[in-house]
């Protein structure tokens, strides 16, 4: 197990490595840099003292060293737009919004699609099965600021039920001085995908378990159908589920660049395209570095997830596509 | 019985499309991709007025307001039906040539990782590894934010990410196929490796390549929708749909139509082809029934 998780740090760490050298590269290479875009009102011997102070002088190959040698000492330098702060707590403050609607989405999401994969399994062809297949076939195909945006026009501007975005602007939000409204349509939009992923996964897997011949075998010794579910059912139901759960994580709590911009939230996301607009070289490595260390992450601990639920499988050995 | 009959007189394209037709969900997917597909095409002579054309005495009119625009009009007074027309044609034309640049590039490296191995095949495989662990929306926007906004940088930076997953479809494709009979058949007759792979192993790996590009376009328009939505896509006189949505955010409060329209062209087109998309993998590939 040990050697297993070795060899994965060592594959994530190269995997890191191609990813920041890419990045860092692309940035560069293209001519100008990010005090170019405030237009006429630097001098040019400004532009030349302020590029001297953050090293953008240097050959690209020695600006990329210096960066990485510091990264490694988790100094990720200063962000140009706000020189006042540094990006490592840049990226706390906005992260943690983004990570609001993300864990709030996941809990949504998932205890939502969970039961309803339940009951569809149970009730296979019922109205709520096809709710669920419906819901599936809209919340895959159809883009989620395109839900989003459904959702202001019928709860927001045809009956003002609903603010029509923001996060935590009426008080702190979730639980303030009163109850806030403002994290139900960004979070209905974002879950209704993975809920009905995760709802699919959720019937296929037990239809499949419940028609093994073991189930057959329990049932007729007489055990209850609540002590079948929880012994026999669900224990081998639960790979397909973690399968989900490790595709849809990482990219509910880096979160969605769409449902930030349509309801105004402040997070990652939105944060990231300003300065990708700016090059704001520092903030748009670190971004990078950070997402692709989150999906590598959550992979290894799927892998892991899995030799514990399933002790079958072994370490390294999977056909997961 | 009747299966077999089929197979014995009918060819594989005959039968598929056979399979398709029969297909309920399909056929609905088929007629909503013609008609874009037709508004796209002939987008010129369907559109009661040009694209770009401005009138600054019919800004923000609503649908059924005036009788010349049947839809209402945008911001800055074009009619809104006229860009939805040509919106299609933007969403069409971006995905078309994404995925053709992504077949371009990426049949040929997949096919060098998983038909020559050796150094070669090692770093072509270590580069699509590395390429899919990115995250591609994030680089699709670092890649226009360098290149500038356009038709051309959206359709680059698509493609520079929409190549790997058919590389790598390719390259499983060619790593299964080497080892079967045929190929080594063919090689103990002496023929060249090129003409092996490119008359042998080929035509057997095309169907799921056709299915994955069939996955692609609806894939790529909303890659393309959402570009454009964030304002980092197709430049402002050309119509885009994601960037009509991007703009109506603004104005949503009053005037609904802007959001409205776009957003259910945009989803129609999504359902449309993910429904013609799924009778065609089923029609081509009928061992792989679908598990719900």
């Amino acid at each position: 197990m040990l050697l297993f998780l070795c060899r994965r740090l060592f594959s994530l760490a190269f995997v890191l490595l191609g990813v920041s050298i890419l990045v860092f590269w692309l940035m560069h290479s293209v001519p100008g840099g990010p005090f170019d875009t405030q237009q006429g009102q630097l001098t040019a011997a400004t532009r030349a003292n302020l590029e001297a102070k953050y090293g953008l002088d240097e050959p690209v190959w020695k600006q990329y060293l210096n960066y990485m040698s510091h990264a490694l000492r988790f100094d990720f330098g200063i962000p140009y737009q706000q020189p006042q702060t540094t990006v490592a707590a840049l990226i706390g403050r906005t992260w943690l919004v983004t990570l609001q609607v993300g864990l709030l989405t996941i809990v949504v999401a998932f205890s939502i699609g969970i039961c309803a994969g339940l009951y569809a399994a149970y009730h296979q062809n019922s109205w709520l099965d096809h709710l669920v297949t419906f819901c599936a076939t809209l919340g895959v195909t159809v883009p989620n600021f395109v839900i989003g945006m459904w959702l202001i026009l019928c709860f927001s501007v045809a009956r003002s039920w609903l603010p029509l975005g923001g996060w935590g602007t009426s008080g702190a939000c979730l639980f303030g001085k009163y109850f806030c409204t403002d994290w139900i349509l960004p979070v209905v939009a974002y879950a209704l995908a993975p809920m009905a992923i995760i709802a699919r996964y959720t019937r296929a897997s037990i239809v499949d378990v419940a028609g093994e011949d073991f189930i057959r075998t329990a049932r007729a010794k007489g055990l209850s159908e609540v002590a079948l579910m929880r012994r026999h059912v669900l224990p081998n139901a639960q790979i397909p589920m973690v399968t989900a759960l490790g595709t849809e994580i990482p990219n509910l709590i880096t979160g969605s660049i769409f449902i930030e911009t349509i309801f105004r939230i402040n997070g990652l996301g939105k944060y990231f395209v300003t300065s990708a607009l700016n090059r704001d070289y520092p903030m748009i490595m670190a971004t990078f570095l950070l997402i692709a260390l989150l999906w590598g992450v959550t992979y290894m601990l799927t892998d892991v997830a899995y030799t514990v639920l399933d002790p079958r499988i072994q370490f390294g050995r999977r056909s997961r596509r | 019985m009747s299966a077999i009959r089929d197979t014995v007189s009918h060819g594989f394209a005959w039968q598929a499309t056979q399979r398709l037709l029969r297909n309920r969900l399909a056929i609905l997917g088929l007629i909503l991709v013609a008609g874009i597909s037709f508004g796209a095409i002939f987008a010129d002579w369907l559109a009661p007025h040009p694209y770009d054309y401005a009138r600054f005495d019919r800004v923000l009119l609503m649908p059924l307001q005036h009788p010349d625009h049947l839809l209402g009009t945008d911001e800055v007074g074009r009619d809104y039906l006229s860009r939805l027309i040509f919106g299609a044609r933007t969403s069409l034309l971006v995905s078309l040539l994404v995925q053709g640049l992504a077949l371009a590039i990426g049949v040929p490296l997949g096919a060098l990782a998983g038909y020559v191995g050796g150094r070669t095949g090692f770093v072509v495989s270590r580069i699509i590894d590395v390429m899919t662990a990115f995250p591609s929306l994030l680089f699709a926007i670092l890649l226009i934010s360098v290149l500038g906004g356009g038709l051309h940088s959206v359709v680059l930076a698509l493609s520079v990410t929409g190549w790997i997953l058919i590389a790598r479809l390719t390259r499983a494709q060619f790593l299964t196929l080497r080892e079967r009979d045929f190929v080594l058949c063919a090689r103990a007759l002496g023929v060249p490796a090129w003409r092996i792979a490119l008359r042998h192993v080929l035509p057997n790996a095309l169907t799921p390549i056709v299915i994955a590009v069939s996955f692609g376009i609806p894939a790529t328009i909303f890659a393309e929708a959402g570009l454009s939505f964030l304002g980092l896509g197709i430049n402002d006189p050309m119509a885009s749909w994601g960037k009509m949505v991007g703009v109506s955010n603004a104005y949503v409060r009053v005037y609904w139509h802007l959001a409205l329209f776009p957003t259910l062209a945009i989803a129609l087109t999504m359902l449309g082809c993910s429904l013609l998309g799924d009778g065609l993998r089923d029609a081509l590939d009928p061992r792989h029934a679908r598990p719900l």
